[in-house]
């Protein structure tokens, strides 16, 4: 057996080193260590409550939006307050626009540049991946960043900037859009249809939507995606980076009733229900102090010596003992899509995780230009919300990478713990007290690791499928 | 022109913003200045191995380094090692990468305020004891000594911003790459001062509510946020109200205060972002460069000589009531 030390992995957002453990060309063992540790949670400590707002975005510069609709609703919750119900529908569209944005970032910027690699040359599809897809140079990486660029005006718009944008408050958002924004908003999604019709899908998003099984998906033979579907057939994709089928969901974009994509587990013995009560951080193999702990009585104490048993500055999230997939593929499972549940009965892999993103673009496009058309123009976008000087909430919704959550305890009006628990924090958990994987590092065991190949296609393929956010899973 | 990137102890929103960089995209731009990504985390292929073998080129002078851009502040601790972010797959700290690397780059670039001063990863206690590169906070001296020069013979180049706007990092590389930007273009804290030259509050599309300190109560009021809500766009550098954000936005135009993201320490306002600090109901801070006593008189005399659609606009979320129009002079 040999150890392989793979790092700096780039095209994922953050820092990234895995340990791999390799017998007979493939990977038998392997650890996920997430580099980098700034502390977050312990700056929040003493500050007041709506300073939330202002730091958390700035965890990450890719899922700052989401960073930011957790922290509002975890005050909103705090406070027992709603937002108005259109400054609900607002954020929603701002966080509609960075998830998909971020799906795009990951398909065309960070994943599939992997194949216009050379080590790939001879196989049929490789001369329309160099020119699609090789890293910041193919048509369809470039095409993508500019179409993410204009999309990202809708947030410019409504939101002043981004990322790191303060227009989502517990009460709504501070623009109250006037008809002439709904107008433009609307413009801009139409252009970016246009951009996803042309490009990415080569035809109607309703069509792909509209995908039920895995047969239906195989026979999509237009645009970028199929170039991938492609991709995956020849290199059995499907058979890559096996999950074990646990899959995880808290709900995307909040509603007055529920959730536009459904809150829940999904698991090959049945859907059990979420209680979020039964989520632990574990800290056996992170450089933490302190016992496992639920987020709302959790701690974050930096171990100084980086004691030689743990390998990781995340915590290892359970969820009734039990590690949990969370993402595109994971949300739209949870909530029913017969494609996604037909590609999640595999267990999770490769070729899934990414068609599941696929998906999710299409389906989303079709609630953002619902949402916009129905931005009322003479309705308040902002009710005022006070925030009680003692107390507690939880914000838990999902960003594009899956299940996130925010848990705050307010004493004497100082925020006096505050946990936050993001996607990759649980897809690229350490082993927890019983030795358990992380979804990770379960999903790479079994990948080719051929000697001629220091950093293994295999397991960037496998690493990358997950879209991991490094800044954002230790924060 | 070869450009190397490296992300430390920041979120990335720098790199993000970047790349929505519009007409044309960044790459282009760059591209078009003769600018060579030797690596960029977010859109290079070289992964792993091929990045170390990089690394030990450039540090080994086989591969001249023109341009080093760094985002994230540098963490330093625990207890000075710098292992808080260890370089994956190299076993050393970014704190020595980043050292080394400065020392045979030509420019070095600081991107982000993290990355200048230390920004939002030092608020708080500091938790992983990071620094920006040339400056700790407002003090000068961060993880490269304060007399530090890049081989070019400039300090290090501070694009403060939290974010950055795609320009302002694009367009100091090409000034760099044209080899016009000189000492004299940048600021007392390093920044460049085609963008630092400017306040915020140029610009600012509630400019009118500012002249008669009509103010907004709550986030989502049309009226000026200086007096209530922690709005410190007359004080804070950046040309953010003059070059739009994503096509239209700014921050105060979002409806929300700008919290001077430019600046060190920016992080720690000792009060609440979105709230105005008062001493006896008058708020703390001035706009810059205005004699105390004049903004006093000038603020009372404007406030009183409000008109009646500037006060009633600014505590509504939409124009309640648009501008009289005025007949035809005779």
């Amino acid at each position: 057996m040999t150890t392989l030390l793979a790092g700096p992995f780039n095209r994922v957002e953050g820092d990234l080193e895995i340990s791999l453990d390799i017998a007979e060309g493939r990977v038998t063992a392997a650890r996920v260590n997430s580099p980098l540790y700034r502390g977050f949670e312990r700056m929040l400590i003493g500050k007041d409550p709506r300073d939330a707002l202002t730091i958390t975005p700035r965890i990450c510069g890719i899922c700052s939006i989401s960073q930011s609709a957790a922290a509002a609703l975890a005050l909103a919750d705090l406070a027992g307050a709603e937002p108005a119900p259109m400054g609900a529908q607002a954020a929603r569209l701002l966080h509609a626009v960075e998830n998909v944005s971020d799906h795009l970032t990951h398909f065309n910027v960070f994943f599939m540049p992997d194949f216009a690699r050379p080590e790939y040359a001879g196989r049929p599809w490789h001369p329309r991946a160099v020119e699609r897809f090789t890293a910041a140079q193919g048509g369809a990486v470039r095409a993508a960043i500019e179409a993410r660029a204009r999309l990202l005006h809708i947030v410019g718009l409504l939101g002043g900037k981004w990322p790191h944008t303060l227009a989502i408050q517990p009460g709504g958002v501070t623009r109250a859009p006037t008809l002439r924004d709904r107008i433009r908003i609307e413009a801009d999604l139409r252009a970016f249809r246009k951009y996803l019709e042309t490009q990415l899908f080569g035809d109607g998003i309703e069509a792909f939507a509209a995908l039920a099984t895995a047969d239906d998906l195989s026979a999509w033979s237009t645009g970028d995606a199929a170039l991938f579907l492609e991709i995956a057939e020849d290199l059995s994709l499907a058979d890559l980076g096996r999950g074990e089928g646990r899959f995880l969901s808290f709900g995307a974009y909040p509603g007055p009733d529920a959730p536009a994509f459904a809150r829940g587990t999904w698991t090959p013995e049945g859907p059990p229900p979420l209680d979020p009560s039964q989520i632990v951080e574990d800290v056996s193999h992170a450089w933490m102090l302190g016992p496992a702990a639920h987020p709302s009585a959790g701690d974050t104490t930096p171990d100084e010596e980086m004691r030689a048993t743990a390998y990781s500055w995340c915590k290892a999230p359970r969820l009734a003992g039990r590690p949990y997939e969370t993402g595109a593929l994971a949300r739209q499972a949870v909530h029913g899509h017969p494609l996604a549940r037909a590609l999640a009965a595999r267990g999770g892999d490769v070729h899934s995780r990414v068609a599941g993103r696929l998906l999710e673009i299409a389906l989303t496009q079709l609630l953002m230009e619902d949402w916009a058309r129905r931005l009322d123009p003479a309705a308040p976008y902002m009710r005022h919300v006070r925030l009680p000087d003692e107390g507690q909430g939880a914000g838990l919704l999902e960003a594009a990478r899956g299940a996130l959550g925010h848990w705050i305890r307010v004493e004497k009006g100082r925020i006096a713990g505050y946990q936050i628990v993001a996607p990759t924090t649980w897809n690229f958990s350490p082993r927890d007290a019983s030795g358990t994987p992380g979804p990770c590092e379960a999903a790479l065991v079994g990948a080719p690791a051929p000697e001629d190949q220091p950093t293994p296609l295999a397991v960037q393929h496998v690493v990358r499928s997950f879209d991991p956010c490094m800044v954002c899973t230790v924060h | 022109m070869n450009l190397l990137w490296l992300q430390s102890a920041g979120c990335g929103g720098c790199t993000m913003s970047l790349l929505c960089a519009e007409g044309p995209n960044a790459l282009e731009l760059l591209e078009g200045a003769g600018i060579d990504l030797l690596w960029h985390p977010t859109v290079s292929q070289a992964s792993g191995h091929e990045v170390r073998d990089l690394l030990a080129r450039i540090l080994a002078e086989e591969i001249p380094l023109d341009l080093l851009c760094v985002e994230g502040a540098v963490p330093r601790g625990p207890r000075g090692t710098g292992r808080y972010h260890m370089l994956a797959g190299t076993g050393r700290a970014m704190l020595d990468w980043v050292r080394d690397l400065s020392s045979v780059a030509r420019h070095v670039v600081a991107v982000g305020t993290c990355a200048t001063y230390g920004g939002m990863t030092t608020a708080g206690e500091n938790p992983s004891d990071s620094a920006g590169l040339q400056y700790e906070g407002r003090l000068k001296g961060g993880i490269l000594p304060a007399g530090f020069r890049a081989r070019g013979g400039l300090p290090v180049i501070n694009v403060a911003g939290c974010p950055t706007h795609p320009d302002w990092v694009t367009e100091t590389l090409l000034m760099l790459a044209s080899g016009a930007l000189t000492e004299a273009d940048l600021d007392a804290l390093a920044r460049p001062l085609f963008y630092a030259e400017h306040l915020v509050h140029h610009g600012c599309s509630r400019n009118e509510f500012y002249e008669y300190k009509a103010s907004a109560e709550t986030l989502s009021d049309l009226g000026c946020m200086m007096e209530h809500l922690g709005c410190v766009g007359t004080q804070a550098v950046g040309d953010c109200n003059i070059r739009p954000w994503n096509g239209l936005g700014s921050c105060t135009s979002g409806g929300y205060p700008c919290i001077a993201c430019t600046a060190p320490e920016f992080e720690e306002p000792r009060h609440a972002f979105t709230e105005t600090p008062k001493v006896a109901g008058i708020p703390v801070g001035l706009p810059s460069d205005m004699p105390k006593a004049w903004f006093m008189a000038l603020a009372s005399l404007s406030k009183a000589a409000t008109p009646k659609r500037i006060a009633a606009n600014a505590t509504a979320p939409r124009v309640a009531v648009p501008p009289t129009l005025r007949g035809r002079k005779p």
